[in-house]
């Protein structure tokens, strides 16, 4: 609707100056936007053609083969997803590795056990739950030395602020890999690497809503002589809390998908087992871990949001990565 | 804080008891929470046996990774002769040049008359001798031990030959750091740290090492005569045996970073190679000095940087793509799945579950789907970050629309505009800064996720930092790019908050 084109009423000397004004901010902003597309559009087309040239297969020579390879996923019947979930002893089993579903058993006494992957989808639930918690509690402590109203200082809020950034940026695969250098492979470099990562973002989450808190509590608190952590404990934590357990389990959320990805580069959990089993190819394994991960996800994510909205309300929904 | 006097307290109860009795659940739920918290500390300490990993762990190789992301170590290699010689050689990974000489050893020659053996044997494996020691020396004892047996028999055959007389090292000093120093003959070594002094006997016949007085905490022999190992803190390590004393010095700094020891630069100050790039005659007759420096500065073997900036570049390249192209996707796609917005329960919430598979298979799971699909690179990458976010950004946009206010909406219908024009006039303006905004962040957590993906096989930077830990040699080009990694990170988050501010009109920080 390019108002240039309406016919309307004639406009007096001031109304003209008016709609001259305002079509030349439209031009500009119409200028604006063509530029910032056509850069946009360039820096994609470069940056396909670059991501294209560098990767080892060439998108258009793989595509036709992208179904083949689905194939291979294809187990030899249904059953099979289910027996290797259950680690039931499958009919193929020739005593490769593809088939050997009861080897995985995780007994608990001498009749009953865990199912390899289930058992396995509990330590990478764990690991999230375990880092979540030691990332919230030092996101907590870290959170009031940062926040402009608790601290006033700018020498110690500075450095912290810095020093939470370099946590979340830190790259977890180098926490990771070190860890694993000295612990070998299990589930604590995992754990070391997400809850860094988590104290770093749950930190500025935190100091941001400690900074938007209202102060009136704090303000009475401090008229009647409290001390920096009395005003903190009774002026602030009860306001804060809501928000934060809410980002607290945004953050669990988060931390299920992390803790799968560490797994795979040698973290311990789920992740190691899938990475392995889509290499080979194991289509009845493959599957059934899938299935376990997508429903352990759906029911995390399923029970955060019920518990967020029992905490804080409707609001509470905006994202954050 | 001024408390209150109990009549005032009851008084005060007295008026607003509902606020001074709180509810059993209320006074029960912060300690119920904390023991709660403590049983599942204690679960997670047995499920992950943490204390048998912590209590198994190596901790001084910790601490020598974690000093090998700052510094670089030289190990010469001491080998004491029979009769007394010394010859030193350098590894051959040793960052440290094919003409050795550092001030760091110092070392005396004397006339010594020697029963040569025929050096039917190949040199040492170094990348030269030592400068100070021209002669022949290789050390017969070790290379008898070493030698392939056909080698060994010619040089018993030649070894009638008539003694020589010639220079050779007979006492070798060591500064390790400031205050650590190892004095080397071939009857004794003399470990100095800080004002303690230990002194070895070395026994080449017999091959033994003896201590001459019970050995302080930071020298350990772990039996009687054989190999002592002396620890100086930050500053290396020595291995002591009878006949040869290997040496690990370490030094402050990244080794090399601009020209590696095959380049006709190595060595030199940064003045003589300005000299050389401005007026100096051509090294190399096919191109010039600046074109030949600059060359060899990126295919710097041990550092590689054109390969880690060209990786790091790849795992923009997969953030920003990936975001941009599900951007793209998901913009039309929430306009479907927005129950406000399109009039069909059915098409709803299709693309709603959509979404939610796209999201829920994890990024890891499209990952290692695209790797074995695409090959490992970048695509890989693009199709994982496309895939999941497609998903996320999608369910977010959906939820902004049906949030809506609708007014505007009814304003253009009111004129009689199309339905795209309704869209177009009535709801973009409303959502295109918060859809602009979410895809920002989504870029920038991209930017962090794409390196972690990378590491499964997704290809960029993640990879490369995977293969250069393995090896648990190269920690400090792990450093190197860590380094990397940070600057562009933050670079980003600034582009990113700056666009963002601009966009949504609040400030933060």
């Amino acid at each position: 609707m390019n108002s240039s084109k309406m016919s309307g009423p004639v406009l007096s000397q001031s109304g003209q100056l008016v709609e001259q004004h305002w079509r030349e901010l439209n031009g500009r902003r119409r200028t604006y936007t063509v530029l910032g597309s056509l850069a946009l559009l360039i820096a994609l087309s470069g940056s396909l053609w670059y991501a294209n040239d560098a990767n080892s297969g060439k998108f258009f020579d793989r595509l036709p083969h992208l179904f083949d390879f689905l194939q291979v996923f294809v187990p030899r019947d249904g059953m099979e997803i289910f027996r290797a979930m259950f680690d039931l002893p499958s009919p193929y089993d020739d005593g490769s590795l593809k088939y050997d579903y009861p080897d995985g058993r995780h007994y608990l006494t001498d009749s009953f056990y865990i199912p390899e992957y289930f058992y396995r989808m509990l330590e990478t639930v764990n690991i999230a739950i375990f880092s979540t918690i030691i990332g919230a509690l030092g996101g907590f402590c870290l959170c009031f030395l940062a926040a402009r109203n608790m601290t006033p200082s700018r020498w110690l809020r500075w450095p912290v602020r810095r020093f939470m950034e370099v946590l979340r940026a830190f790259p977890e695969v180098v926490i990771a890999g070190f860890i694993l250098a000295i612990f070998s492979i299990g589930p604590i470099p995992g754990i070391v690497a997400i809850s860094v990562h988590t104290i770093g973002a749950l930190g500025k989450l935190f100091f941001e809503v400690v900074e938007n808190a209202d102060m009136k509590p704090d303000e009475g608190l401090r008229a009647v002589g409290g001390n920096w952590l009395e005003r903190l404990w009774f002026g602030m934590v009860p306001q804060v809390m809501p928000n934060f357990s809410s980002y607290i389990l945004l953050r669990l959320e988060i931390n299920v998908r992390a803790s799968t990805i560490i797994g795979a580069v040698g973290g311990g959990g789920i992740g190691e087992a899938l990475r392995l089993s889509i290499s080979r190819g194991d289509a009845a394994k493959t599957i059934a871990m899938i299935i376990l991960l997508l429903l352990t996800v759906i029911a995390v994510d399923q029970f955060s949001a019920w518990l967020r909205k029992k905490l804080v309300g409707e609001q509470s929904f905006q994202m954050s990565a | 804080m001024t408390l209150l006097s109990t009549p005032e307290y009851e008084r005060l109860a007295a008026r607003h008891e509902h606020l001074l009795t709180q509810s059993t659940w209320k006074t029960c739920r912060a300690p119920l929470l904390a023991t709660g918290l403590i049983v599942y500390f204690m679960f997670c300490w047995w499920f992950f046996s943490i204390g048998k990993v912590l209590g198994s762990a190596n901790y001084s190789i910790a601490g020598n990774y974690l000093a090998d992301w700052v510094s670089y170590e030289i190990r010469p290699e001491l080998n004491i002769d029979r009769d007394g010689a010394i010859t030193i050689t350098y590894s051959r990974f040793d960052p440290i040049g094919p003409n050795p000489n550092p001030d760091w050893i110092k070392s005396e020659t004397a006339t010594v008359t020697r029963q040569p053996v025929a050096s039917a044997q190949p040199e040492a494996p170094s990348a030269s001798a030592p400068a100070p020691a021209p002669a022949p020396a290789v050390p017969a004892f070790n290379f008898m031990a070493n030698a392939p047996k056909a080698e060994a028999a010619t040089s018993i055959t030649t070894i009638a030959k008539a003694p020589v007389t010639e220079t050779a090292i007979v006492k070798s000093s060591i500064d390790l750091g400031r205050s650590a120093k190892i004095v080397v003959d071939h009857q004794s070594v003399i470990l100095t740290r800080g004002s303690e002094t230990v002194e070895l006997k070395l026994d080449n016949a017999a091959g033994t090492v003896t201590a001459q007085a019970p050995l302080p905490t930071w020298v350990e022999q772990r039996m009687a005569g054989g190999r002592a190992y002396a620890y100086f803190g930050f500053a290396g390590w020595a291995e002591v045996s009878a006949d040869r004393v290997r040496i690990h010095n370490r030094f402050f700094g990244w080794a090399n970073f601009f020209f590696d020891i095959n380049s006709a630069f190595f060595g030199k100050s940064p003045g003589e190679i300005l000299t050389l790039v401005t007026s100096g005659p051509r090294i190399d007759s096919s191109q010039s000095n600046l074109s030949l420096a600059w060359n060899d500065i990126l295919y710097n073997p041990s550092w590689q940087h054109l390969d880690v900036w060209s990786k790091l570049l790849q795992t923009l390249v997969m953030a920003f793509v990936g975001t941009v192209l599900a951007t793209l996707l998901s913009f039309p796609l929430a306009f479907i799945a927005a129950r406000n917005i399109t009039r069909n329960r059915v098409l709803n919430q299709f693309t709603k579950r959509l979404f939610d598979f796209l999201r829920s298979v994890d990024m890891l799971i499209w990952a290692l789907f695209f790797t074995r699909a695409f090959g490992p690179g970048p695509l890989a990458g693009i199709s994982a970050i496309f895939f999941t976010d497609t998903g996320t950004l999608g369910k977010l946009y959906a939820e902004a629309l049906e949030n809506l206010d609708d007014k505007q909406r009814e304003g253009v219908k009111s004129v009689g505009a199309s339905p795209l024009v309704i869209q177009r006039y009535g709801v973009v303006p409303q959502v295109l800064p918060i859809f602009a905004s979410q895809a920002l962040y989504f870029w920038e957590s991209n930017t962090r996720s794409a390196t972690i993906i990378g590491a499964v096989g997704a290809g960029g930077i993640g990879l490369k930092l995977w293969e250069a830990m393995r090896t648990n040699s190269n920690w400090e080009n792990v450093c190197y790019m860590v380094l990397l990694i940070l600057l562009v990170v933050f670079i980003f988050d600034a582009i990113s908050n700056a666009l963002r501010s601009r966009l949504i009109g609040t400030v933060r920080h």
